[in-house]
C-alpha cells in the first residue's frame, strides 16, 4: 500500500476523487485509524458548517441589496429615476451620479431599531422635550459635533416632541422625535460618518414595518424612520434635507 | 448586461460573508459593497467564465481592504477568544454555535479557505483563483484550519459531545 499523502485525505472528504483513487484511500484509512479519524472529524465540520449557514440561503433578499444597480445603468436611468422618485433636487445629480457612494444598510437598521424602541414609549419617548429645543438642539450638537437643527416639520402637520442622544458604532447619535395629531411618529437619527467626506443619493429600506430614507451629506449620515408608506415619508425626507441644505 | 446574472449569486454571497464575519449586519454591508463593486468592474468579468468564483474574488478584496482600513470589531473580539476546547452542554443549537465559535477562532484566512472548500463547496483550484493564492497554500490552511477546529472541537465526535456533560 503506498502512503497517502495528506492532501489526499482532503480531496477525499471534499469528494475530489475518482473511484478508483477513493478505494485506494478507503484501503489506506482501514489500516490507519488515526488518519480515518481526521477524515471523519473533517467531514463532519463540513457537515457542521453547511447545517450551520446553508438556511442564510432560503432568508428573503434584504431590498437594499438587490437595489444595488450598475453605475452605467444609473447614468442612463437618470431621467427616468428623477421622475420616478419625484427627486428633482440638485444634490441627487451631484450626489448619485457624479460622486456615487456606498452607505451602510446597517445605518438604516440601526435608525429603524432606534425608532422602533422608542417611538411606541408614551411616558418617556424623549429625553429633552420640544418645550426646550434651544437647549436639546445645542447639547446634541456639541455630542454628535456639529451643528445640528431640529427641521421644522409642522407644514407637514409633525410637531417636535423632542430628542435623545444614543449610543451608534460611531459614536453619539442624535435622535429627534415629532409626531402628527393621530400620534404617527417619526424620528431623525443622524450620527457622524468614519472616513472621508461623501454625499449619497437618498436610500430607503422597509426593516419590518419601519421605512427609513437615509443618506450621507459630508461627514453626517442622516436616517428618517416612520410606520408608514415609502411616498409619504419620502415627502418628508425632502423637507428634512432641504432644511439642513438651504 | 443581464443584472440576472449577478442578482442570482446574492444569496451564496450573503452565505458566505455571513460565515465569513459572523454578524448578520455587517455582513450585508459586506455584500452591498461587493456588489457595487462588481458592477463597476462588470466588464472585466470574462462571460463564460466562473462568476461566483469572481465574485468572491471581489468579496474577498472588498473585505480584506475594509479590515485593513478599519479593523472590524470582530476580529478584535476574536483575537480575545480563549484557545480552549469548547463542549457543548445541552442540545444541537448549543452544538451549532460551538462550530460557530470555533470557526471565528480562526485566522481570517484559514476561515476564508475552510468556508469556501466546506460551504461554498469550490474546488482547491477555484480557491486559488479566487483568493488569488497558490494551491499549495490552499492546502496547508485548509488542513491547518480543519486540525485547529477538531482540537478545539475536543478531537471528538460533536454528536458524542451531547452525553458529555
Amino acid at each position: 500500500m503506498k502512503p497517502v499523502a495528506e492532501a489526499e485525505l482532503h480531496t477525499y472528504v471534499d469528494g475530489g476523487l475518482s473511484e478508483e483513487a477513493k478505494a485506494e484511500i478507503e484501503a489506506w484509512l482501514r489500516a490507519h485509524p488515526e488518519d480515518a479519524e481526521k477524515v471523519r472529524a473533517y467531514a463532519e465540520q463540513n457537515a457542521l458548517l453547511r447545517t450551520l449557514y446553508n438556511p442564510v440561503l432560503e432568508e428573503p433578499v434584504p431590498a437594499a441589496l438587490l437595489a444595488v444597480h450598475p453605475r452605467a445603468w444609473r447614468r442612463y436611468a437618470a431621467a427616468a429615476a428623477i421622475f420616478a422618485l419625484g427627486l428633482g433636487l440638485g444634490w441627487l445629480v451631484r450626489g448619485e451620479f457624479i460622486t456615487p457612494q456606498v452607505i451602510p444598510v446597517s445605518f438604516a437598521r440601526l435608525a429603524a431599531t432606534a425608532h422602533a424602541v422608542y417611538a411606541p414609549e408614551v411616558r418617556h419617548p424623549v429625553e429633552v422635550p420640544a418645550s426646550e429645543e434651544a437647549h436639546l438642539v445645542g447639547w446634541l450638537s456639541k455630542r454628535v459635533g456639529t451643528t445640528l437643527k431640529a427641521p421644522k416639520l409642522a407644514p407637514l402637520g409633525y410637531e417636535l416632541v423632542g430628542g435623545r442622544l444614543l449610543s451608534g458604532p460611531q459614536g453619539p447619535v442624535a435622535q429627534f422625535m415629532y409626531q402628527d395629531g393621530r400620534g404617527q411618529r417619526l424620528t431623525l437619527y443622524v450620527s457622524r460618518q468614519r472616513g472621508e467626506p461623501r454625499d449619497t443619493a437618498f436610500r430607503f429600506s422597509q426593516e419590518d414595518r419601519v421605512s427609513v430614507f437615509y443618506w450621507v451629506d459630508g461627514n453626517f449620515g442622516y436616517a428618517l424612520s416612520g410606520e408608514m408608506k415609502r411616498d409619504q415619508l419620502l415627502q418628508v425626507a425632502e423637507v428634512v434635507y432641504k432644511q439642513f441644505n438651504p | 448586461m443581464d443584472r440576472r446574472l449577478i442578482i442570482e449569486h446574492i444569496p451564496r454571497l450573503r452565505r458566505y460573508a455571513r460565515a465569513l464575519v459572523g454578524d448578520r449586519y455587517v455582513a450585508d454591508d459586506l455584500v452591498q459593497d461587493t456588489l457595487e463593486r462588481a458592477w463597476n468592474k462588470f466588464y472585466l468579468w470574462r462571460p463564460g467564465s466562473d462568476l461566483r468564483a469572481w465574485l468572491f474574488t471581489i468579496m474577498h478584496n472588498v473585505f480584506v481592504n475594509q479590515a485593513r482600513r478599519r479593523r472590524y470589531e470582530i476580529e478584535q473580539a476574536m483575537d480575545e477568544l480563549p484557545a480552549v476546547a469548547v463542549r457543548a452542554t445541552q442540545g444541537e443549537q448549543l452544538e451549532l454555535e460551538d462550530v460557530d465559535r470555533v470557526l471565528r477562532a480562526l485566522s481570517v484566512e484559514q476561515r476564508e479557505v475552510v468556508l469556501l472548500v466546506a460551504v461554498e463547496q469550490l474546488t482547491y483550484e477555484q480557491v486559488s483563483r479566487a483568493l488569488d493564492i497558490p494551491i499549495g497554500t490552499v492546502m496547508s490552511r485548509l488542513s491547518r484550519a480543519r486540525e485547529r477546529m477538531r482540537q478545539l472541537l475536543g478531537g471528538q465526535s460533536v454528536i458524542a459531545l451531547k452525553v458529555v456533560k
